[in-house]
This record gives structure tokens, C-alpha cells and sequence, in this order.
């Protein structure tokens, strides 16, 4: 598995899947650089894995597995902690991570709905 | 060629706006008619909304209305609010600008008050119209800048192609101004770090942990719930694309909102009030933020934005950086720039961050931005309490 990018990037770029973004070498999560469909697979490292639900644009993926209560790692810096066991493949999002500093609030139908990951 | 007004004080506006503000909310009505048939011509409505006086808010004033981007003011006041119309009136008469203030109670109402307004406004305009221009150069310029509606690509797109003509911009001279500590927890050693002094690093680190405090007695912080949406998780996430806005460059000061920078260099502006919570969320919406920006000086905005702002301001033009292809497509006519191209390999960080400088010198020129075009003047002034900045804050003076 080789890949080619047209320009050259300013950020890492070894060993992901082309769709996605490596910001830090550090880095337990790859960014989604376009909307992909959940079941795709990627490749990261040696092996492939499956995304286990859709990933638009900007969204985190895991790049190797990771563990309840690990920090999850973007621009080399900790932005959170898995709440979940979290495999390779799998979108990190409010569902398996949350923040160690603040809850984060989404919409819920008509409220904001605190989710602080427990 | 970047061109514009030279002001007694000796700075300069790239803009010449004449700007009409209310003095209370019983007065807004009045002053917005007055703007209503010259809202394309250059003139402005801004104001407080508040009946009782409030320091914070009387500096915001008086730094807007003596703006380089401002040429000259109307204050229109219902008669019996609390604001400093006196003080205020006195501060713009200081520095030359032509000034006048109508009073609602005493001039006949509505429709005369308006009447009268409106006879001044286009004096005013005519005579602004007929002033030179001088050169402007990057030493001239203060620039700020901001994100709204941010969502997981902002962080690797938009923001970095900032910071990219942020450093330019500073290494030709330009005072630039990043903000919002509530939206930069998290990154309060790696600022500290990059502070110009030992004292200004200790600063940075407190004003980020009065931020959190602050936060967390309100029960969350800046984090709406459109940025789960664009994929971020947590304010910290958050923080960490916000902050690479600001740059590689050097922090030289930390100030509060109505601080003029000493000059050349990165600037980390502290919007949280001080002392216990008082007045609510520190800044109810993006322009509040915008308006401290402007108070501080800065003639331009650059809006990053990856769920799509629209919003442009009162007083000072603003740029806008979309991070994505998507957001960007569904509202290119709001849009000043592309910075998605990166998510898709189409152009580099440093290409669009050239292409966000070439954009500051030609809205320097004269060059209308979107927002601008389409006539957004938002504006939105609320309470707040500050204590003086301290002499370790800003340890270039």
C-alpha cells in the first residue's frame, strides 16, 4: 500500500488511508478528508479495517485500537477520553470519548441535551 | 494599493465610515431610520442597549467611535438614560471627528429626531466623501480574527492557513490579534510557551484558567451543539483547531476588549470578564466577540467558518475562510475564500494562507468582501466587567 498525493501536505502523511488526514505522527485518530460511507475499508499501517459508521468530512476515525479511558490524541495533543473500547476503523465521536475539562451539549429533538460520556 | 484616512491620532482606517449610535435601546428605532436610506453609502448603526451606565460598555464606545475606520458620529439619545453622552461626545470632539448628538426628549420625538438626523448624516457623508487618502502599509494595519460555526475540518483547513498569513502579516509589521481564552483551554502551556516574557506566560495561563472557571459556574462552555454536528467532540478539540489561528509567531500581549496593541505582533485578547459571574456568557454570539476585536483597533476580520457563517460587521470589513468544499459550495456567495481546497489536495496550507494576505491587502485597497457586498453590518454590544490590564500583560510597552 502506496499513496501518492498530487501536492505535497504539511502534515504527516506514512502509513494512512489517502481519504483520511494524519495531523500528528502522536496520533491515535486520522480526520475524514471527505464524506465516507460507513463499511468502506481503510487502511491503515499493515492492515485494513471497516468503518463501522458513516464518516463525513472532518469527523475522527480510529487508526489503531484504544482503550476505555485512554486520551485520544489529534495535533499531538489530548483532546478527551475514550469512554468505550474503541477498535481500529470505528468513528470517535461523543458516543465513545468525552471531554476531560467541559460536557459537550447536542441537540435532542427540541432540547440541548448535556452528553458528558458516562 | 492599500490606501486609507489618516486620524489625529495617527493611525489609519481603510475604511470611512460614518457611524450612527444609539444610546439606549429606547433610542435604537430613531437611529436605524436615520441609517435606513444611506445603509449603503458607508453608514453605520452600532449602540448599547443597556438604560443603566456600565464602564466596560461606555470604553467599548468610546473606542468604536474613535475608530480609524470611523470618520464620524452621531450619537442619538432618548434624555433620560444612564450612558455618558457628555463624556462620550467630548472624547470623539478630542480627536477632530465631526460629532453631533441628538436627544429624543428634547428634539421633538420620532419623526423630527429623525428628520434632523438624517440632515446630518448626509453632511457628514459629503464631507468625508471629499477627504485625501494616504498610503497604507502593513505597520498601519491591526487585524483580528475569529471562528464561528467551526466544525472538524476548521481545525486543519481555514485555521492553519490563518496562522499561515498571520505570520506573514506580523513579519511585515502588522499588529494581529487572536481571542477568545474560553475557546483555547487546553492550549494554555503550549501559549505560555510562545508568551515574549516569563510574566506574560504566567498571565496567559490564568487569564485560560479564569476562562474554565468561568465555564464551569455557567455549566458548559464555548461549544455549541452545530460543532458535535461537524464532527467535534469536545471543547478542547475545539480549542486545539481554534488556536491554529493564531500562528507561529512570538505572543507579545495579552489585553482585554478597548486595548490598543503597542505596536507590531501577535496579540491574545482576554474576553472573559473578571471577577465573580455576573452579566451571563461571556459573549452571547460571534459579533460580540467581532465588536471587541474592532474595539481594540482591528480594520479587518478574518471569519473562519466551516458550518457557514454569514454575519459581516458594523465598522470594520470581514473576511471569510471556508473550511470545506461543501459549506463552501452551498454558500459561495457569502464566502471570500475556499480554504477546503487543502482537504482535497488542491492547494497547500501556504498557498491559501498567501491567498487570505493578497485578500487582506486588497479589502485594504478598498476591495469590497462578501459580507460587505451584501450589506451585513451586525452589531451587538452587552454588559461586562473588566479590571485594568496589568504592566505584565503587555510587556512591549
Amino acid at each position: 500500500m502506496t499513496k501518492t498525493s498530487a501536492k505535497s501536505r504539511d502534515v504527516f502523511e506514512g502509513g494512512v488511508d489517502e481519504r483520511t488526514l494524519l495531523l500528528s505522527p502522536h496520533d491515535n485518530i486520522v480526520v475524514a478528508l471527505k464524506d465516507l460511507e460507513a463499511g468502506v475499508t481503510l487502511w491503515f499501517g499493515e492492515g485494513g479495517c471497516v468503518l463501522d459508521r458513516p464518516a463525513p468530512t472532518g469527523f475522527k476515525i480510529a487508526r489503531r485500537d484504544i482503550a476505555r479511558g485512554e486520551k485520544i490524541l489529534k495535533y499531538g495533543a489530548e483532546i478527551g477520553s475514550a469512554v468505550a473500547d474503541i477498535e481500529a476503523g470505528q468513528v470517535v465521536h461523543i458516543h465513545n470519548m468525552k471531554s476531560d475539562y467541559l460536557p459537550t451539549y447536542t441537540h435532542d429533538g427540541r432540547n440541548f441535551t448535556k452528553r458528558d460520556g458516562r | 494599493m492599500m490606501r486609507g484616512w489618516l486620524r489625529s491620532d495617527g493611525r489609519k482606517g481603510v475604511r470611512n465610515v460614518v457611524v450612527v449610535a444609539y444610546l439606549v435601546e429606547c433610542a435604537h428605532h430613531v437611529a436605524r431610520e436615520i441609517v435606513l436610506p444611506y445603509r449603503d453609502n458607508d453608514v453605520h448603526l452600532i449602540g448599547f442597549p443597556g438604560c443603566y451606565a456600565n464602564q466596560y460598555a461606555y470604553d467599548m464606545m468610546r473606542r468604536l467611535c474613535t475608530h480609524p475606520n470611523v470618520g464620524a458620529v452621531l450619537l442619538v439619545s432618548l434624555g433620560c438614560e444612564g450612558f455618558d453622552k457628555r463624556g462620550l461626545r467630548a472624547a470623539i470632539e478630542e480627536t477632530g471627528r465631526p460629532v453631533s448628538s441628538l436627544v429624543i426628549q428634547a428634539h421633538g420625538g420620532t419623526r423630527a429626531t429623525i428628520a434632523q438626523g438624517r440632515a446630518w448624516v448626509e453632511g457628514a457623508r459629503d464631507s468625508l466623501d471629499g477627504l485625501p487618502t494616504v498610503p497604507v502599509g502593513f505597520e498601519d494595519l491591526t487585524i483580528g480574527t475569529i471562528c464561528g460555526g467551526s466544525d472538524g475540518a476548521s481545525g486543519v483547513s481555514a485555521n492553519p492557513a490563518v496562522g499561515r498569513a498571520f505570520d506573514r502579516l506580523i513579519e511585515e509589521g502588522a499588529a494581529c490579534m487572536f481571542e477568545e481564552t474560553g475557546e483555547l483551554i487546553g492550549c494554555e502551556h503550549h501559549m505560555a510557551s510562545r508568551a515574549a516574557t516569563p510574566e506574560l506566560a504566567g498571565e496567559i495561563v490564568k487569564s485560560v484558567e479564569k476562562a474554565a472557571q468561568y465555564y464551569a459556574v455557567l455549566g458548559h462552555g464555548s461549544f455549541a451543539p452545530g460543532n458535535a454536528e461537524g464532527g467535534l467532540s469536545t471543547q478542547e478539540e475545539k480549542s486545539m483547531g481554534a488556536y491554529a489561528k493564531s500562528g507561529t509567531s512570538r505572543i507579545v500581549g495579552l489585553i482585554k476588549p478597548g486595548d490598543l496593541p503597542k505596536g507590531g505582533g501577535l496579540y491574545l485578547l482576554d474576553v472573559v470578564p473578571d471577577g465573580e459571574v455576573r452579566f451571563g456568557f461571556p459573549n452571547i454570539s460571534d459579533n460580540a466577540e467581532i465588536v471587541e476585536l474592532i474595539a481594540c483597533g482591528c480594520q479587518i476580520i478574518l471569519f473562519t467558518t466551516g458550518r457557514g457563517s454569514v454575519v459581516g460587521s458594523a465598522i470594520s470589513p470581514v473576511i471569510k475562510i471556508c473550511s470545506n468544499d461543501e459549506t463552501y459550495r452551498k454558500l459561495s456567495e457569502d464566502m471570500d475564500i475556499n480554504a477546503g481546497k487543502i482537504l482535497s489536495a488542491s492547494a497547500t496550507l501556504d498557498e491559501v494562507g498567501e491567498e487570505v494576505f493578497a485578500s487582506v491587502e486588497s479589502v485594504a485597497g478598498g476591495a469590497r468582501t462578501k459580507s460587505e457586498a451584501l450589506g451585513h453590518q451586525e452589531f451587538i454590544l452587552t454588559y461586562k466587567t473588566f479590571e485594568p490590564t496589568g504592566p505584565s500583560c503587555l510587556p512591549s510597552a
